[in-house]
């Protein structure tokens, strides 16, 4: 602030046309770096996503063109309807349970009580556990041998499953273990949305002596629907990109019952060297986050301003 | 609040660290135990013996791969914070044709998934050849349009009258926005900066693909060595391999997590 007393005193008008001739060229300079980088490293790859898709091509390059042949092929084929399948039952199995479980966990911990703090950092700390770390602790768990699970089942007197190599289950598994990494995300961007509520309206709420329940319906959730709505629509996207967890715990199997859209696409751009279908695989994952942005953006205009 | 409430209230909330912090605290726990005892499926370690942590470091190079994932973390937490601010900076204090044009493209940069691209991003790293380097791990994540909102938010609250003050003393553009503005947002480069290591520090799938060699490797894709060769012998030490890895982010989440909340709905709302 200091700066701006120093730089008062000096008034020269004649600068400001020759100045704004450049201002148009310096403008672009200081934006220059990101507009390379997303046309590199974003526009085209996308591009040329959606170009290979219409050929039969490998990893070295397009050989044929195949026009819509790659999405009649996936669209036919089982394996990418048990991975559409296993997408949405994913994302349906994820999503809700996070959002539900972390919204419990910031509604819990808004409350000023003395160590409030150690609770919060406890409840966003798997925000920094990586996927892969998480992943091989949960594949412990799961262990049918030695897991924690296999345990309580045996203590509980129930019979021990083989979580991860049943294909009834294996989603299932995947899916909790997923939930568990996400909630410390939506946690932390759900207690940061119920602290930015007016603290005014519980105060007069408070005077007018209604129920917490009442509270919740009538001032904390409407209030916060603008962060709940951010945070399911980016949840969604996050679900339907899931890899890493899919790579370690269990490959995509037991039977494809966790071939998630993205490992597909990994799978089959290289593992089976078949980028058109890949391509294919990958456009349609484009237009599923498309809708969702789109969707996000329309709906939550009112709430979401970036102008 | 009552006191009964209140000590309701503190039992919810350990149940709830009970259940949430379980598999770490289990992690951390197996990291000490020797192979009898993980295959007794004990919940405790007899000892805090650190024969695990010490075997880890021989059955896979995991001080190259610690090395590779801090100095990759670093590398694009500081080029994301120059890109973004860089160009937050044009958004909030220039005014020129094209820039609402240049504004929706950062945003359209949003919807497209990254995984959606990784096919066509894989084959320009390796015709670049930059596989196996620092420079493929790290230049295509650069520009985030994320990053660019989140500062453009804390730019615009900066009083304009600084910025003209500063075009009238005759003070060029860079300079002003090398020593005025960056100074005065730190809170927010901070907040960016620990979202942006966090991310980078627990990438998997970009890692997986463009290195293949162990002195390229980062530590996420040496969990996944390490799980595959181990799974059968030793638990113990794969476990301490996973307490390594996760402690320098759980403790930049620790010191960071009250910025990283203002910061990060910040940047996702207003």
């Amino acid at each position: 602030m200091n700066a701006a007393r120093e730089l008062q005193p000096v008034q020269t008008e004649e600068q400001q046309p020759r100045k704004s001739r450049f201002a148009f060229l310096e403008g672009w300079l200081y934006l220059l770096p990101s507009i390379i980088l997303f046309s590199v490293f974003v526009f085209y790859p996308m591009f040329r996503t959606i170009y290979l898709s219409f050929f039969l091509a490998d990893q070295i390059g397009p050989f044929e063109f195949a026009g819509l042949e790659n999405y009649h092929y996936i669209l036919r084929s089982d394996s990418f309807q048990s991975s559409i399948k296993a997408t949405v039952l994913f994302v349906l199995f994820t999503v809700p349970a996070t959002i539900i479980l972390a919204l419990f966990l910031a509604l819990l911990t808004s409350e000023k009580i003395m160590g409030i703090g150690i609770f919060r950092t406890f409840f966003s700390s798997t925000m920094g556990m990586s996927v892969a770390a998480s992943s091989v602790i949960w594949m412990f768990m799961y262990n049918p041998s030695i897991g924690v699970f296999s345990k309580i089942a045996e203590w509980l007197g129930l019979p021990v499953i083989q979580w991860l190599q049943n294909p009834d289950y294996a989603l299932l598994a995947v899916s909790l273990s997923t939930i568990w990494m996400s909630t410390g995300f939506a946690y932390l961007i759900l207690l940061g949305g119920l602290q930015n509520i007016d603290p005014h309206l519980y105060e007069n709420a408070r005077v007018a002596g209604v129920s917490y329940f009442y509270q919740l319906r009538r001032i904390t959730l409407p209030m916060l629907s603008p962060t709940l709505f951010f945070i399911i629509t980016v949840s969604f996207i996050n679900a339907f990109q899931t890899f890493g967890q899919i790579d370690i715990l269990t490959k995509g199997g037991p039977v494809e019952s966790t071939n998630v859209i993205v490992y597909s696409i990994y799978k089959d751009a290289f593992i089976n060297n078949d980028v058109g279908s890949a391509s294919a695989q990958a456009v349609i994952l484009f237009f599923c986050v498309l809708v969702l942005t789109v969707l996000q953006f329309k709906l939550g205009e009112k709430k979401v301003h970036y102008r | 609040m009552t006191s009964t409430k209140r000590i309701s209230l503190y039992a919810v909330l350990i149940i709830c660290t009970a259940i949430m912090m379980f598999p770490i605290f289990y992690a951390v726990s197996i990291s000490f135990m020797d192979g009898k005892e993980v295959l007794d499926g004990q919940l405790l370690p007899s000892g805090f013996s650190l024969t695990n942590y010490v075997e880890v470091f021989e059955k896979v190079p995991l001080l190259t791969y610690l090395i590779n994932s801090f100095a990759t973390s670093a590398i694009v937490m500081i080029g994301q914070l120059l890109v973004s601010s860089l160009a937050a900076f044009a958004f909030v204090f220039m005014k020129f044709k094209g820039r609402d044009f240049v504004f929706f493209l950062f945003i359209s940069t949003m919807m497209i998934p990254w995984e959606a691209t990784m096919v066509p991003n894989f084959m320009t790293i390796q015709s670049l050849g930059w596989t196996n380097n620092y420079v493929g791990l790290t230049i295509p994540f650069f520009a985030l349009a994320f990053g660019t909102f989140l500062l453009r938010q804390h730019f615009k609250t900066i009083p304009k009258e600084l910025y003209e003050a500063s075009q009238v003393a005759g003070i060029s553009r860079f300079r002003f926005f090398w020593t005025v503005i960056l100074p005065i947002s730190r809170s927010s480069l901070v907040t960016l900066g620990i979202y942006s290591f966090l991310t980078n520090w627990n990438m998997y799938l970009w890692p997986l693909l463009v290195t293949n060699t162990e002195s390229a490797r980062t530590v996420q894709i040496g969990l996944k060595q390490l799980q595959t060769q181990e799974i059968a012998s030793d638990w113990g030490v794969v476990m301490a391999g996973v307490v390594i890895v996760i402690l320098p982010t759980l403790i930049l989440l620790f010191a960071g997590q009250k910025k990283l909340q203002k910061g990060l709905t910040q940047g996702a709302l207003k």
